[in-house]
């Protein structure tokens, strides 16, 4: 008998839990609340918070103005200080174009439009919203700022290379060799030194830091600048409805690079 | 104690001397590679990681390997294990020590090494790598040393020691889960994005790490006088080749969900190590003579293994934990680095060939492992003769 009452009370008292767990999350769900959550990463609820950075690539445009993006991976590199080794085994890149199919890998298409097979695609880093880069880093030498720009502290990177590993979109190069060296030929690596940003040194990690100097100034990033004619870039604050970038996202279909990594780029591409 | 690996025969000092005299060559290719950088591997942008790291992803699980001889003598008071236990420590310590270089080796700028520590980053496995193998070669140099010491001594080992052993048994399986975390957790990275990774890694650890110091226990047997005894090196054969067959049969798993699935980006890779990928016309198969072999010596290691038992022979046993080490290094300490990289997240085909400072730096690694190794073993051996002579 008493054995009863004592598993009677366990079992009245569980159905108590479950029952105030239960009609809290339907009030929840009546609210909208488990929707929010759920779709929280896709940046539903980042929208009112802060600046977010991004950047949309209208790929019809650089079609159009076949130079275009020669000319904003020279703007970029230049000012960047970014060396050329002449060999793919040390290439560093910050922007640079690669064929469709590699930006947007997807093996299994059948039948895409031909016209987009090998067609170059400019590519940077993605300063992804949940950068896999970040995480990987053992010394905080690669870091997400509250604005979303996903920076790098050369003076910091041990060159572990960690970071390249945990990067699925190729965005980051290694100084394999010293960058401000010169080859045989007694040509420097960095063609012109740009006095106002620094030179890296070999055995670091570096890529596109979204122009974070010239934003601090007020300026458009490099390349962007450089398109700006075209109409072929677009740079601003994602969460800012009033933006350029916002805008242009609003009225036109954009992809992204592998989506289903869920590292969230905040770069997108106008098809 | 540390007296005693000063004084040996003439083909003591002479393996010393080879040891050295790869330490050195070594050490001059690392002062290239200190000046030039990095760029003088055969590494690249697109194949990040090499040999360096893959080396250091192997010895890690040697490292491991080294608690099939702890855990049965101080877990379940096996005693037949007591005379090798010791070896099994000493192992550990050779093998973390060679990972730590490795991974010194492999720094673009090894000054900072130190920024690990001074910007802790819990969310970097690299940072829990850092923790669990200096912890584990902690634990195996105080456990070790105190226990060799008491034996030196003629006494049991202190109670205070005790704690320090128990925590060196799960620390071992830390030290190679942590490792594969450090793959098993990058999106994009299809060959090492699986879940079976950790228990991949402990398997071929238990096989890899036991086999080598099978062959060693036999070297040392055939020189000195010493004798890990017939019961102890069968129920090693029985660790070796259960954890052998289970490596396998992961590696199976593998291929299974791979293939069955159709699903393209765990197949590349499969098809780049083991048959060859065909790519924008041309096939990519630099890899697949030698993960094509490590499957094959694994398996005839394997069947060897429980042949060499029933006909007790020493030199078979030998022969056979030398295919297994043999396949497994394959395996994990070439395939399994460059299987990430290759192709790369785009599809893209770069292969992989290291350069000879590379190899020369990896030698010279390997060299000083040996040489820490061959000091402890000769300690250890000496201390063990004298006692029961």
């Amino acid at each position: 008998m008493k054995k009863d009452r004592r598993d009677f009370l366990k079992l009245a008292g569980c159905a108590a839990v479950a029952g105030v767990g239960s009609s809290t999350a339907f009030h929840s769900l009546l609210r909208g609340e488990a929707e929010a959550a759920g779709l929280r990463r896709a940046g539903t609820k980042k929208e009112k918070t802060g600046v977010r950075l991004g950047m949309v690539i209208d790929i019809q445009k650089f079609l159009d103005d076949q130079d275009l993006a020669r000319r904003c991976i020279r703007v970029c590199h230049q000012i960047h200080n970014v060396p050329e080794f002449g060999n793919p085994k040390d290439e560093i890149k910050w922007l640079w174009t690669d064929r469709f199919e590699h930006v947007f890998v997807k093996d299994t298409h059948y039948r895409q439009a031909q016209h987009l097979q090998g067609m170059p695609v400019l590519t940077l880093c993605n300063h992804c919203d949940n950068p896999p880069c970040v995480r990987a880093c053992p010394t905080k030498a690669t870091f997400k700022k509250a604005d979303g720009i996903v920076g790098m502290d050369y003076h910091r990177c041990i060159g572990c290379r960690f970071c390249m590993a945990a990067c699925p979109y190729g965005a980051r190069s290694f100084n394999w060799r010293d960058p401000r060296g010169m080859d045989e030929h007694g040509r420097s690596f960095i063609r012109e030194l740009n006095p106002d940003y620094p030179a890296r040194t070999m055995g670091v990690v570096e890529k596109c830091n979204f122009c974070s100097k010239r934003l601090a100034q007020g300026k458009l990033p490099a390349c962007v600048e450089e398109a700006a004619g075209a109409e072929a870039m677009f740079f601003g604050d994602l969460n800012d409805p009033n933006s350029e970038v916002s805008r242009v996202l609003r009225e036109k279909f954009t992809i992204q690079r592998r989506p289903s990594l869920g590292t969230y780029p905040s770069v997108f591409y106008i098809i | 104690m540390i007296e005693k690996a000063f004084q040996g025969s003439k083909g003591y000092w002479t393996w010393i001397a080879c040891l050295l005299a790869v330490i050195a060559i070594g050490g001059m290719f690392y002062v290239q590679q200190w000046n030039y950088g990095l760029g003088i591997t055969g590494m690249s942008r697109d194949v990040s990681w090499g040999l360096y790291i893959s080396q250091f992803t192997f010895l890690v699980g040697v490292a491991a390997g080294g608690l099939m001889l702890v855990l049965p003598y101080y877990l379940h008071n096996y005693k037949e294990f007591g005379r090798i236990t010791i070896l099994g420590e000493f192992m550990a310590i050779a093998a973390v020590v060679m990972c730590l270089m490795f991974i010194i080796a492999d720094l673009g700028q090894p000054m900072r090494a130190l920024n690990v520590l001074l910007h802790p980053t819990p969310q970097s496995m690299l940072f829990w790598d850092m923790v669990v193998l200096n912890g584990y070669l902690a634990l195996n140099l105080i456990c070790g040393w105190a226990i060799l010491h008491s034996e030196y001594k003629g006494v049991k080992y202190s109670n205070w020691v005790k704690p320090f052993i128990y925590l060196s048994i799960p620390w071992a399986i830390s030290i190679h889960t942590v490792t594969a975390f450090l793959y098993a957790g990058l999106p994009g990275r299809d060959y090492w994005l699986t879940a079976i990774l950790a228990p991949r890694f402990l398997a071929s650890a238990f096989a890899a790490g036991p086999a080598l110091l099978l062959i060693i226990a036999l070297i040392i047997e055939r020189n000195t006088l010493f004798r890990v005894g017939q019961v102890a090196k069968d129920k090693l054969v029985t660790i070796i080749s259960y954890a052998a067959i289970i490596n396998f049969f992961f590696l199976a798993c593998e291929f299974f969900s791979a293939y069955y699935s159709q699903y393209p980006s765990k197949m590349y890779t499969k098809d780049y190590l083991f048959f060859g990928l065909e790519k924008d016309g041309s096939i990519f198969n630099n890899l697949v003579p030698y993960m094509q072999a490590s499957v094959v010596i694994g398996l005839i290691g394997i069947a060897m293994i429980f042949y060499a038992r029933s006909k007790k022979s020493d030199l078979l046993l030998g022969i056979s934990c030398g295919l297994i080490f043999l396949s497994l290094w394959i395996d994990k300490g070439l395939g399994m680095v460059l299987g990430g990289f290759v192709p790369n997240p785009m599809g893209q085909v770069t292969q992989y060939y290291p350069t000879i400072p590379e190899l020369g730096i990896t030698a010279a690694v390997w060299a000083t492992g040996f040489l820490i190794l061959t000091i402890l073993y000769k300690v250890a051996i000496s201390v063990k003769l004298e006692k029961e002579l």
